[in-house]
């Protein structure tokens, strides 16, 4: 299993490169996540869809898919795309500290 | 008398039905299936339709050839299920009420889902082959086209049958080089995956064989629109990629009568519990084939597998048991590489698509991950097996759980 470093502490990761243990998460290592996906900074509306997520998550056991986000985050698919760049729905549940949605196999 | 009501007589429904109908005693049980349609369509025939492989008439049957006696057929729109009073309502008015249920109503295409695809280009320079419609179009359309850029674009995932856009654009680099305007046509392959399929092994020998073939891919391509003024697809990073011709895969979504149920996610999936395949939350209704929001492959052959898994768990519940079974994601796809040659593959939620023999160890006569000739003969093969004995509900050669033996790890 692979680690990575994040304000001196070596967390676990899953084969997607996603933290193992969601309890290692808080908002400072969120934020170093985020500058690893090349993130420098988030924003009130990063943290809107960041907490969406880990709320899903927790009620429904699956981070959601950008479908999903885009139906019930508040933020629209292009400014998912603008926030996140790429791909909003594995890129956000990685600096929620959340596994890849099960949508994108 | 007991009622057990099938939703959808498409390839999973009618496995269903006849399998059950073998076994639950005919003066105990009432099976109903309901389907829209009279017409059964073979649809991994629709692939091989642009190429004038093969033709209309060579995809289709009257499902009632597949239908056994003593079973109440109902052809009818599906209104919607409730779940709560275990009946199912029709557009035709008809209320059904039954003990047990099997949803097996499919996923279909849903171009309207992104902006200007079904713009005034549409058949004529866009193109599905997902269905019957479709094929036929761009099957005409290739009569006449002398070359220009060609690409194929998968909108968003997941899709029936994962392996069919690969399909296609090997076919098509056969199909041209035939016409002798292979030269003339620039062929890409746009996907929103991070490589040229889903699992990373696969992902990475299938992507060798695109660059050995002259075919262009473009990767982590999300499609926001369609630019129909100036034939570009556009993304929501807003990069652009011009066409002459675009094939696509539209957004597919389960239909709408399960939205109108409220029993579907986002994309109208129901919820299923992936090793028992009864829908989450009910414990009188399953759900089989591409109706499921299942983490594994949309196609014929898992329906199949999940097929055996669901028998043996239905014959449980009927009797009080807790059901046992358990589906693994077991996936088995003939991937036609063109040239009368094929790639197979065989996978489940565990494990991906390894290298090896199959289905004998050392043997085959089908090859895993490389192009045999073999492996299209067994392409060939299962259109004949679907017709013959697939659908039919009899047993195949080949485990419902996949088995490790002649894997290469
Ligand atoms: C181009 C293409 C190539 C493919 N190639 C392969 C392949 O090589 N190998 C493979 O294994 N699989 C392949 N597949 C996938 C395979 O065809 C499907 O996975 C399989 O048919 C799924 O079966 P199903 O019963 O779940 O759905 P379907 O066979 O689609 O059946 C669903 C049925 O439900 C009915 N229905 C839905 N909603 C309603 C409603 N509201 N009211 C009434 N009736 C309704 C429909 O009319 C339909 O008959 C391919 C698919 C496509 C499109």
């Amino acid at each position: 299993m692979s680690t990575v470093e994040v304000l001196g502490k070596q967390l676990e990761l899953d084969a997607d490169g996603n933290l193992a243990n969601p309890e290692d998460w808080n908002e400072e290592i969120a934020k170093e996540l985020a500058k690893q996906e090349g993130i420098d900074e988030l924003t009130e509306r990063h943290w809107m869809v960041i907490n969406f997520m880990r709320k899903e998550y927790q009620e429904k056991g699956d981070a959601p898919s950008i479908r999903k986000l885009t139906k019930q985050s508040g933020v629209d698919t292009k400014e998912l795309y603008q926030l996140f760049p790429k791909g909003p729905a594995k890129k956000a549940a990685r600096i929620a500290g959340l596994p890849k949605p099960k949508g994108c196999i | 008398m007991k009622k057990l009501v099938i939703l959808g007589a498409g390839t999973a429904g009618t496995m269903m039905l006849n399998k059950l109908s073998n076994v639950l005693e005919k003066d105990e049980w009432q099976i109903t299936i309901v389907d829209q349609y009279e017409t059964h369509y073979y649809q991994p025939g629709f692939l091989f339709i642009p190429f004038n492989i093969y033709n209309k008439k060579d995809v289709i049957k009257p499902k009632r050839d597949f239908f056994p006696t003593g079973t109440e057929v109902i052809i009818s729109e599906i209104d919607k299920i409730e779940p709560g009073k275990n009946r199912v309502l029709l557009k035709n008015n008809k209320v059904l009420s039954y003990d047990y249920l099997i949803i097996a109503t499919g996923s279909k295409v849903k171009p309207e889902e992104t902006e200007g695809m079904k713009g005034e280009l549409w058949y004529k320079n866009i193109f599905d082959f997902y269905t019957i419609e479709g094929a036929l179009a761009l099957q005409s359309f290739f009569k006449h086209w002398e070359g220009g850029k060609l690409v194929l674009n998968i909108t968003e995932m997941p899709i029936k049958c994962p392996v069919a856009p690969l399909e296609f654009v090997f076919l098509a680099d056969w199909f041209f080089t035939e016409q002798g305007i292979r030269d003339k046509v620039d062929i890409h392959f746009v996907t929103p995956l991070p490589g040229a399929f889903t699992k990373p092994r696969a992902a990475s020998i299938l992507g060798d064989f695109l660059d050995k073939k002259n075919i262009n891919l473009t990767t982590e391509f999300n499609i926001a629109k369609v630019d129909n003024d100036n034939k570009k697809i556009v993304s929501w990073d807003e990069r652009e990629i011009p066409f002459d011709v675009l094939v696509t895969i539209p957004t597919n979504m389960g239909d709408e009568a399960i939205e109108r149920s409220g029993m579907g996610d986002e994309l109208n999936f129901i919820p299923t519990d992936k090793h028992t395949l009864m829908a989450k939350g009910y414990d009188n209704i399953f759900v089989i084939g591409d109706a499921t929001d299942l983490p594994s492959s949309k196609a014929g052959s898992v329906a199949h597998f999940e097929a055996d898994i669901l028998f043996e768990n239905f014959l449980d519940v009927i009797e009080g048991r807790d059901p046992k079974a358990k589906f693994d994601g077991h996936a088995n796809c003939f991937i036609e590489s063109g040239f009368g040659k094929g790639i197979l593959i065989d996978f489940n939620y565990d494990t991906e698509p390894l290298p090896g023999k199959f289905p004998l160890p050392g043997v085959g006569p089908f090859s895993l991950l490389e192009e045999t000739k073999m492996n299209h003969y067994g392409k060939v093969m299962f259109r004949w097996m679907y017709w013959n004995s697939l659908i039919k509900g009899q047993e195949l050669p080949i485990e419902s759980n996949m088995s490790m033996a002649g894997k290469r790890l």
